[in-house]
């Protein structure tokens, strides 16, 4: 039993110094088995699976690297873990059932949504401490923020409304109404638009972030599959912009779509009950979280082909990959 | 992925459709609620009414007793829902409560609703109640909306325009049951049925199900109420013999299907049978419009904000409560309106939809104003499945395989 221990431990080991140093570390919340699985980018190999808090469900790094912030929805706080050790070194006073967060640009405070409190909780991450706490409509979900850290975007999804936030006085400075339960939001990176996708209204509503009006509203149409299958939830636009990634939910498929002219070029064939979605650094792959088969598919970004899934816990729920 | 190319151009069209029509609609619906920089616009009070006939019940099981406030609890937390969403919009809810007694008349209470200022009224009663007023209320311009009654005669020959039913139809429990069953491959049924006349309906319901996918109807049997006590400290030595005895004589069968909506035996028949076997229908596995442990399709956040407020579990009563007064609250946000004209009309309309943690948007059949819906089948602790079934297919919406469909409709709408 030992040799064989010592076997595993001295292949592992020249797995470990024949991986390039270039690959990065994908980070999966497990929101079934309250863990998160960590996956080799080049390998696409798994290579730990780490045991978290209650429920882990939204997921997200800070800038540098050096910490995951993960919601604990049962456990009803944010958990901070140390990419290093791959230990829990902290809490964040995250209010009840935290499902999504976003953070500011510069990495410094992290706006979470607290779905049975109708509340958007700001924290500062240096101070650990509350900030501020904003009334929403009901069952705040999607996050996003602008580029430039003056907007935030929060979805609430009984009410149907993206809420347009002033990040420095935490005002609300426009409700917009969108498609049934909203679910994710996200800036274009250039922040002239925010795109926020509705899961039973079954589209993409395209805000312009400065008239704050929707301009485009993209309904998705696959052969073969009832319209209600069709549950748009992750959208994620690549740092040149000109492509957005919608995860469809029950519909198994990632859309792809063309920024210019917002229509939708491919339907890309990934698991089953596909949630969210995050690209590795270099934009050469974006990553699908399929909750229901268990596993994640890396999709090439140039192609729009899937390359490979990956088993990874039970219902996989988020994703984030390591900025190096 | 060649095949992709007739639809992207579909999709093109569709889109181009979209951006000609419908977007400058949109952006005129979004246009108030994007300008807070003018003068705040007058509240609007939009006032709804909840009429029930009600008096406390008792049940075969002590947990089966229904709560003081059920249906009221829903409308209550559909209330505080509408008035978050309201807040950002200038729109503000209140519910007026009238309780009547089960087989009184509702005229007098409705009335007294309508003379209130409610347009919409919640109606928690029966078929006969619910119809003494439907008319009345008609020439009020009141809407009617029912979670009391589960008669398809409601959505059928007594159909009509300002009654809209967010309560399933016996026929929809049913169906939504039987395709299950059928899906398990249990064939094979018998029917004990209580003497009561819901009991009856309820009976016909199956009966039309067995019909419709495929279920053998082996053999039925009518269970007499013959006005025992409904809970003694010694009856359970008593029901241990008698229900092995009164489902002796049934044929072999797969299923033990149950129809007692008056809550005289069926609660009674599982683990007592003489052969032993499933059962189904209101005893067992039953079907309904909630299930208070979904915890699917984001249920569990319902789940917690319905026990926050009333601190007990959601019934499904509650929950086609929750409904009706979340489906006035939609029809206000999406016109940003209170004018119960352009309410009626957006309810009416095929724009319409409403997401109430099943899965999939609702809306309501234009031939009789049913509300589509998946059914959940469950025991007294967790959901078992949601119907309809895989496999159960329809031509428009699968959600139609439950029920009457439109082809076999008999409500003519007198508008």
């Amino acid at each position: 039993m030992r040799r064989q221990l010592a076997l595993m431990a001295a292949t592992l080991a020249t797995w470990l110094l024949a991986t390039p140093a270039s690959a990065y570390m994908v980070y999966v919340s497990n929101e079934k088995d309250n863990t998160i699985t960590i996956v080799d980018s080049t390998t696409m190999k798994v290579i730990k699976t780490v045991p978290v808090g209650q429920r882990p469900r939204g997921i997200t790094i800070s800038p540098d690297g050096n910490f995951i912030y993960l919601c604990a929805s049962d456990d009803d706080t944010i958990q901070v873990i140390d990419t290093g050790t791959l230990q829990v070194v902290g809490t964040l006073p995250s209010g009840p059932d935290p499902e999504l967060f976003t953070l500011s640009p510069d990495g410094k405070v992290l706006y979470v949504a607290n779905e049975n409190d109708n509340l958007v909780t700001v924290i500062d991450l240096a101070t650990k401490k509350v900030v501020a706490e904003i009334p929403v409509g009901v069952e705040p979900e999607g996050m996003g923020v602008s580029p430039d850290g003056k907007t935030l975007v929060n979805t609430s999804e009984t009410t149907s409304m993206a809420h347009f936030i002033d990040t420095q006085s935490h005002e609300i400075i426009a409700n917009v109404l969108v498609d049934a339960r909203p679910r994710y939001a996200e800036f274009k990176p250039d922040g002239s638009e925010v795109w926020v996708s509705s899961e039973i209204g079954g589209t993409v509503s395209v805000i312009d972030n400065a008239t704050h009006e929707v301009t485009h509203r993209i309904t998705f149409e696959i052969p073969g599959l009832r319209s209600e299958a069709i549950q748009p939830v992750g959208v994620n636009i690549t740092a040149d912009g000109k492509k957005a990634y919608v995860a469809l939910g029950p519909a198994n498929r990632v859309a792809v779509i063309n920024t210019q002219t917002y229509q939708v070029e491919k339907y890309v064939l990934v698991g089953q009950r596909v949630w969210h979605l995050a690209f590795t650094p270099d934009q050469k792959t974006i990553i699908s979280t399929n909750g229901i088969s268990n596993d994640i598919t890396f999709i090439d970004v140039a192609s729009d082909e899937p390359i490979e899934s990956v088993t990874v816990g039970t219902l996989p729920w988020g994703v984030v990959v390591s900025p190096k | 992925m060649k095949s992709m190319v007739p639809n992207s151009l579909w999709m093109f069209i569709v889109l181009f459709w979209t951006a000609v029509n419908v977007l400058p609609a949109l952006a005129e619906e979004a246009q108030p609620q994007a300008q807070p920089a003018k003068p705040p616009q007058q509240m609007t009070e939009i006032r709804i009414g909840y009429l029930r006939a009600y008096e406390p019940q008792l049940a075969l099981s002590l947990l089966d007793v229904p709560p003081t406030d059920i249906g009221i609890a829903g409308a209550k937390l559909g209330i505080s829902d509408n008035d978050t969403t309201g807040s950002f919009l200038k729109q503000k809810f209140d519910l007026d409560i009238a309780e009547i007694k089960p087989d009184a008349d509702a005229v007098a209470a409705f009335d007294e609703l309508v003379a209130k200022g409610d347009r919409y009224v919640v109606a928690d009663l029966s078929a006969k109640q619910l119809l003494s007023i439907a008319d009345i209320a008609r020439d009020k311009g009141v809407l009617l909306f029912n979670v009391g009654a589960p008669d398809d005669i409601l959505r059928e020959e007594d159909c009509r325009w300002n009654v809209f039913h967010v309560a399933p139809t016996r026929s929809m429990l049913a169906d939504a049951l039987a395709q299950y069953l059928i899906w398990k491959q249990w064939p094979r049924w018998v029917l004990v049925y209580g003497s009561h006349d819901n009991d009856h309906l309820f009976a016909d319901a199956l009966r039309r199900a067995a019909t419709r996918f495929g279920g053998k109807l082996l053999a039925e049997k009518e269970f007499m109420d013959t006005g025992t006590a409904r809970r003694t400290d010694t009856g359970v030595i008593q029901i241990q013999q008698q229900m092995p005895v009164f489902t002796q004589d049934l044929p072999d069968h797969d299923v033990l299907l149950v129809a007692d909506e008056s809550e005289v035996f069926g609660t009674y028949v599982p683990y007592r049978t003489w052969l032993p076997r499933v059962v189904a229908g209101t005893a067992g596995l039953t079907a309904s419009s909630w299930h208070p442990a979904s915890e699917q399709w984001g249920g569990s956040q319902l789940q917690t904000r319905f026990d926050k407020s009333a601190g007990r579990h959601m019934l499904s009563k509650d929950m086609d409560a929750w409904t009706a007064v979340r489906s006035i609250g939609e029809a206000a946000t999406r016109t940003n309106s209170g004018d119960p004209g352009k309410i009626s009309d957006y309810l009416h309309s095929d724009q319409f939809s409403i997401a109430a943690f099943k899965g999939q948007k609702l809306t309501f059949r234009a031939w009789n104003l049913q509300l589509r819906q998946p059914i959940f089948l469950g025991d007294d602790k967790i959901v078992v499945s949601t119907s309809p079934q895989p496999g159960f297919l329809h031509q428009v919406s699968e959600l139609d395989t439950l029920g009457v469909d439109q082809p076999e409709t008999k409500c003519v709408f007198k508008k």
